[in-house]
């Protein structure tokens, strides 16, 4: 028997979906039966209750989750997200109600020993529910209480050799792409370079000493399945500087309709046979491809390495062997000065693990002594660049200018001339002036 | 319950603690094939919806079945995970970045046998726990945020919309006959947890009214020079107001310069903004991610608001149907949604969803206004 009608979340267990309403009703029912015999250690009905105020907010429209809260591990700045129900009487099992975030093996993979050891300090500790994962990446631990978050981070600690993931104004749980795991595009090892990335900046993960936050994503490739280039602060996108390497024999494939266009993802409808003109040659953005007889050339030096061509038949078409990433800064959400695009600050950078990484840890730390420095309270680094300059920022990162880096020159003349920049520097003398020109 | 302590001593916090040790290595996790063939893998293929093959350099392949999720999981659905990938992939499961499920397995029997068993497996009240698809020409996961579950600036739910959505577009989900890939995501305030700001298809909870001013107990709770340094149109200033005789220090908010975009209620608990009627959600498109044929885009927003209709806000779901049904019968393939819109022109995109333009639509804010309004002659009738 359920602790709170739910009329309407009720209705939510209906259609195909699948259904969270039902599934936090099968945790409701388990923590119920309680057939492991646990002590659990925090109330056994927060799902029931959870239930019951989303209820609630479903009558209201309006959200009844209390502001702020400040709770955390010792020493940690980050990784815990202070959670009070604004209706504690109604609802005691939530009343206290912490989210704790938990740093994700890069990629996502996992095996179930993992899994099993996860959920069992979840069962006993916490709500018995979670996010896998939160939009950042991190598997998400929804709910418990302040006395069990040293209990918990000691077990994932000591246990399982975990760490919590970053929140608040500090840099966020780095999260990659699954590149070279299983992915033929992938131009540099972005789980490699993210997880060691996330183990040299340890300390800027849990400890807020940022304006605000700030991320990292890699993709491996111009896809951008993490979508890096929409939603971090710096993003990591693989692409290459040499030739796509064409198989002409398995083109010909492509066009005798012996392999499907796209690895076959519009196999659902009859888009008619492959045209290789129309679907490849005619669709290149900068086109640089011609098909004449049986034949597809690539003028490399005029690609964008757009990945369509690629994409569009992936057993005849291959990236280049010269890889690397392009580094682009400022991408964020619109809060609050607009959402904003990751612009491209370094065309290609070689990702050498031979080197640990050295010439791109350089240059995050000269963008983050930057925007330490000019930064303003709750600025994310997209906007210090939109307030300061583009100019300010290639500066201050140590790298060289590029017309890779606008889409076109500027639009007006009033430019930030120095004095340096000026023959004779701007120390001039009026009387000298005046011998030439009467008042 | 009798407190278990895990071995922590509150007396002695310092004592054995490890910190800073941040992830395991994802090479523990990586299933025998793919660590295998790691960096080495030659091509995929899509063999059915939800069902990928990927061909390695050496020749071996693997097959990975897909399948969605609420994302919402309890520990008893993550055990059903795991008793599945023990008997079917190994003991390995992956989770997209979309929140979709992936297994490894090694044979196309073997993908065919567990998609229909992950088909199959439901929850008492009809919905699938593990429908496959997700993959190539169609809808996959939305990812989302938390809204009405779990946070404090919400203006909308979050699991409930997707819910709501994904079962009017399921079909799209588990086929794959789009022009090219559709990615809806889902925001519950204009923070975008989820920045869904690069979406084919955006769910953006949004706020209508200005924030209320807890006026007794604002100066206790807040930093009255943040809450003012919050607003980005500067429509917050620190005042002082007398009620029943007594002086308190407070902030006034200009209330024709608010954009509700709530970030002062996040600098400042005495400002909340959520309201039944006020709040809503607002539409957006167009936008992408990937660098394929043009280049990434914004999201537009396109319907200004709808109201919030739990428990299936079916105004909204209506309209996500129609937009996704007249971009898939008129677009070409491989155009993305908003290629498909700058094509044809916005005013014909309205025209053929049968959205009305208001004045909403009409950018205001800032610079970035400008460049999106017309400067040309070229336009359709």
């Amino acid at each position: 028997m359920a602790k709170h009608k739910t009329p309407m979340l009720d209705q939510l267990e209906t259609g195909p979906w699948p259904s969270f309403v039902s599934d936090i009703k099968q945790e409701a029912d388990a923590r119920a039966k309680n057939e492991k015999g646990l002590d659990y250690q925090i109330p056994v009905d927060c799902p029931e209750d959870l239930l019951g105020v989303l209820e609630m907010s479903y009558e209201d429209g309006e959200t009844h989750w209390k502001h702020g809260g400040i709770v955390g591990v010792f020493g940690y700045g980050g990784g815990v997200i202070g959670r009070y129900c604004d209706q504690p009487e109604k609802f005691p099992g939530v009343a206290h109600f912490h989210t704790v975030r938990v740093a994700q093996p890069n990629g996502k993979w996992y095996n179930t020993e993992l899994l099993r050891n996860l959920i069992k300090i979840w069962e006993l500790r916490g709500s018995g529910l979670t996010n896998m994962h939160g939009a950042t990446g991190d598997i998400v631990f929804l709910g418990t209480t302040t006395p069990q978050l040293e209990e918990i981070f000691w077990e994932l600690t000591h246990d399982l050799e975990i760490d919590l993931g970053g929140s608040g104004s500090n840099l966020r749980t780095p999260a990659t792409c699954l590149g070279m795991s299983r992915c033929e595009y992938a131009c540099y090892d972005t789980q490699e370079l993210c997880y060691n990335l996330t183990q040299e900046y340890q300390d800027e993960l849990h400890r807020p000493a940022f304006p605000y936050k700030f991320k990292f994503k890699f993709d491996g490739c111009p896809n951008g399945c993490v979508a890096a280039i929409a939603r971090s602060d710096l993003s990591f996108i693989g692409t290459w500087k040499d030739q796509i390497k064409v198989d002409q024999e398995a083109v010909a494939a492509y066009v005798g309709g012996e392999i499907a266009p796209n690895a076959g993802a519009h196999a659902g409808r009859d888009w008619g046979a492959f045209d290789i003109q129309k679907e490849v040659v005619d669709l290149c953005p900068s086109k640089c491809i011609t098909y004449a007889d049986g034949k597809l050339t690539i003028d490399d030096k005029e690609c964008v390495r757009c990945m369509h061509c690629i994409n569009t038949m992936p057993r005849a078409l291959k990236v280049g062997d010269e890889r690397g990433c392009s580094v682009l800064c400022g991408a964020k959400a619109p809060i609050l000065d607009g959402p904003q695009m990751g612009s491209l600050l370094v065309p290609f950078m070689e990702v050498n693990k031979e080197d640990d990484y050295q010439s791109i840890k350089d240059l995050i730390e000269n963008i983050w002594d930057w925007w330490m420095e000019e930064g303003k309270n709750r600025e994310r680094i997209g906007e210090t660049m939109k307030r300061l300059g583009m100019s300010a920022l290639i500066d201050a990162a140590g790298v060289p200018v590029d017309p890779r880096q606008v889409q076109e020159p500027r639009h007006n003349p009033y430019i930030f001339w120095k004095a340096e920049d000026v023959e004779g520097g701007w120390d001039r003398d009026i009387n000298d002036f005046r011998k030439r020109h009467q008042r | 319950m009798a407190f278990i302590s895990s071995g922590y001593n509150p007396a002695k916090p310092m004592e054995g603690r490890i910190s800073d040790i941040g992830p395991r290595h994802f090479g523990e996790y990586l299933p025998p094939v793919i660590k295998e063939n790691f960096g080495k893998w030659d091509y995929h293929e899509i063999i059915e919806p939800g069902i990928l093959l990927h061909v390695a350099q050496s020749g071996d392949k693997t097959y990975t079945v897909r399948a969605g999720t609420a994302r919402l999981m309890s520990v008893t659905h993550i055990g059903e995970i795991c008793d599945i990938a023990d008997k079917f992939s190994g003991g390995y499961v992956r989770f997209t970045t979309r929140n979709n499920l992936e297994f490894q397995v090694e044979t196309e029997e073997a993908a065919k046998e567990l998609k229909s068993f992950l088909n199959d497996q439901k929850f008492p009240g009809g919905a699938h726990k593990f429908p496959v698809g997700g993959t190539g020409a169609g809808v996959t996961n939305i990812v989302h945020t938390q809204g009405w579950v779990h946070c404090h600036t919400p203006a909308t739910d979050a699991s409930g919309t997707v819910k709501a959505t994904m079962d009017v577009v399921f079909d799209d989900f588990q086929s794959m006959k789009l022009p090219a890939p559709v990615r809806i995501s889902m925001a519950c305030c204009l923070n975008m947890c989820g920045a869904v700001h690069c979406s084919d298809i955006a769910i953006l909870g949004i706020h209508r009214k200005p924030p209320l001013l807890d006026h007794k107990y604002l100066d206790n709770l807040c930093e009255i020079p943040l809450a003012v340094a919050a607003c980005p149109t500067g429509a917050v200033r620190p005042s002082k107001i007398e009620i029943d005789g007594e002086t308190y220090k407070t902030v006034a908010v200009k209330q024709e310069r608010c954009m509700f975009c709530g970030n002062c209620y996040t600098m400042c608990p005495s400002m909340p903004l959520a309201d039944k009627d006020g709040d809503g959600i607002a539409l957006m498109v167009g936008g992408k991610i990937s660098n394929r044929i043009t280049k990434p885009a914004f999201s537009k927003v396109v319907v200004p608001f709808i109201p919030n209709e739990p428990p299936r806000w079916p105004t909204m779901t209506k309209v996500i149907k129609k937009i996704l049904d007249t971009y898939a019968a008129d677009a070409n393939k491989y155009e993305r949604l908003g290629d498909w819109a700058n094509r044809i022109g916005w005013e014909r995109f309205f025209e053929k969803c049968e959205l009305p333009f208001s004045e909403h639509l009409i950018d205001d804010f800032r610079d970035p206004a400008y460049y999106t309004w017309r400067q040309t002659t070229q336009f359709k009738w």
